[in-house]
């Protein structure tokens, strides 16, 4: 029998047309992280379970860890590092089933140790990326994570003979105000790194942004752009993220925006989601709205039908995110004599740019803003070498936007679902 | 030439959007900031402090570490001679408990913060403060 529980889930509620939806939950009481796994188990829909490791573990600081456990302190996720074996398989002990796969989620750019304790555990899906989990959250450099991240693959995929599952988290960067073709570009290209390094099932991310059109449109760019570069599709799946930026506040418009979400992850075809909760903008959420958050998403997926043809609009703009990510791409793959040799000189060159990134190895030459749509474009390139028509397309020049528009942008979500303020679709886009 | 300002934050900060708002509004108030990112070890701040003579130093955080590391920090500043007179501010989310946060701000700027903030409409002080600072600056430099 097959130990890879979570991709063949996945795939097999995709074929039933279901989305798989999945939380966020970390908890260091392993009897509270037991229930926060039963309650998911026991929503009636498609999910699969998280556990989500604390920042000690996350930063490498094991010491910490197991100095909070032996004080009985709580800490924001489950240090997996830090229980032994024995303690980590009973956690998912009569949980963990061929119905119900169990991911490990962390945001560590060194996680060796993490991807030991996870195959020690028997768990067959984790995620990340040498990019993604390198470039939002600190200084390491990005040679030391490409470095701890070939040896995790290589771990994960040498871990069993079934494809055992990493997903890329690098269509999440930054969370808000980020180009999705720069999102997909490295998405993929972790993916190939994954690839290249053994692994044999692997997930495409991208997190929703502030034009639900214009992410149903970078999905479809997403699975085209999978479809030219990586394996075949039964190897791999697109993971699609309820917005990761300023929330709204309010109880209806955090949910309002979180059951958009499942609307566009159908629409844009994705498998799964990770959903947030109505507790987003305010604090750590209970087991119960992580439930919520399942059963919503749950309901507007089964609601929303498949298959539909796309407006021309949308359309359009598959074209346009995807020629941009592709050119992007190619780039990538022509700049090095391998893949890593050419992601450290696209990011040394500035041709790959994440904007906003305060990284030591991002030049940040790039900027993006937002139109009253909320449609997000580059509003400088930067040294990104866009040509032609797609440097037409994609680029919106605009003057260095004050504090207040940042703020402004950055709020956008949260006023228009609050209800403050409602988003006009203006008449001519370029 | 622009009064310099140093951008930082606590060691275990991972955020970076606070870093950027934070900075596009030290350069709209007039000065040169040098923007360490996130997750900024105490050595890297201390020398930076040393290579770079701020005018001033920032501190934000969202974390909610801010009112535990935010200490270790002002006193490791407050070691450096070069230090020991310029204005140096916290700011955010400086605890995950919104109320405690208020209380936690008078224990950091006991600790020898300039101002501790954490409320939104702290900004419009914080400008404030900014001018008169960049004013200060200034005279320094002439003398």
């Amino acid at each position: 029998m097959s130990t890879s529980y979570f991709h063949n889930f996945v795939k097999a509620k995709f074929a039933q047309q279901r989305l798989v939806v999945q939380p966020r939950m970390g908890f260091s009481d392993r009897e509270r992280m037991r229930n926060g796994l039963l309650a998911v188990k026991g929503v009636q829909a498609p999910t699969i379970g998280t556990i989500t490791l604390d920042s000690f573990t996350r930063s490498g600081d094991f010491a910490s860890a197991s100095r909070a456990i032996e004080q009985g302190l709580s800490l924001n996720g489950y240090p997996i590092v830090s229980y032994p074996q024995s303690e980590n398989e009973s956690l998912i002990a009569g949980i963990r089933e061929i119905d119900f796969p169990v991911q490990i989620r962390h945001g560590s750019p060194l996680p060796v140790e993490i991807f030991k304790a996870t195959i020690r555990a028997g768990i067959d899906a984790i995620e990340g990326g040498p990019i993604s989990y390198c470039f939002p959250y600190g200084r390491i450099p990005l040679a030391r994570s490409l470095d701890a991240w070939r040896t995790c693959c290589r771990l994960f995929g040498e871990a069993s003979d079934d494809p055992w599952h990493i997903e890329s988290f690098g269509g999440c960067m930054m969370g808000q105000l980020c180009p999705p073709a720069i999102l997909i570009a490295i998405t993929i290209a972790e993916a190939l790194f994954m690839i290249e390094n053994g692994v044999k099932s692997y997930s495409l991310s991208l997190a929703q942004g502030t034009h639900p059109a214009q992410d149903a449109a970078a999905l479809h760019a997403l699975r085209q752009l999978g479809n030219k570069y990586l394996g075949p599709e039964s190897e791999w799946h697109i993971v699609f993220y309820t917005f990761m930026g300023k929330f709204p506040q309010s109880f209806d418009g955090a949910r309002a925006l979180i059951e958009e979400s499942a609307r566009i992850a159908v629409e844009g075809g994705a498998e799964r989601l990770i959903v947030k909760t109505v507790k987003e903008a305010h604090q750590i959420p209970l087991i119960e709205d992580n439930i919520n958050s399942l059963i919503w998403c749950d309901a507007v997926a089964s609601a929303t039908p498949r298959n539909q043809p796309v407006t021309p609009e949308v359309a359009a703009w598959t074209t346009q995110i995807f020629e941009e990510a592709d050119f992007l791409i190619n780039l990538l793959l022509n700049l090095g004599r391998n893949l890593e040799e050419g992601m450290e000189k696209a990011f040394k060159s500035g041709y790959w740019d994440v904007p906003f990134c305060l990284h030591p190895d991002n030049h940040c030459l790039t900027s993006a803003q937002l139109d009253e749509a909320g449609f997000i474009y580059w509003s400088d390139p930067g040294k990104i070498p866009f040509t032609g028509h797609i440097k037409n397309n994609a680029v919106r020049r605009k003057k260095k936007m004050s504090s207040g528009e940042l703020l402004q942008m950055l709020s956008f979500n949260q006023q228009k679902y609050d209800g403050r303020c409602v988003a006009k679709e203006p008449a001519m886009l370029h | 030439m622009k009064p310099i300002a140093l951008l930082t934050t606590i060691p275990s900060d991972s955020h970076n959007w606070n870093l950027v708002f934070i900075q596009l509004f030290l350069q709209e108030n007039g000065f040169e900031v040098i923007n360490l990112g996130p997750s900024v070890p105490y050595d890297l701040l201390t020398e930076a402090c040393i290579s770079h003579q701020p005018d001033m130093l920032i501190v934000s955080t969202i974390n909610g570490h801010g009112y535990i590391e935010g200490k270790e920090l002002i006193k490791r500043v407050k070691e450096l001679d070069s230090m020991q007179e310029k204005p140096v501010f916290i700011g955010g989310k400086l605890s995950t408990d919104v109320n405690m946060s208020y209380l936690y701000a008078v224990e950091l700027e006991s600790a020898g913060y300039t101002r501790a903030y954490c409320n939104d409409q702290d900004l419009q002080d914080f400008g404030q403060r900014l001018q008169h600072i960049k004013e200060q600056a200034m005279v320094a430099r002439q003398a």
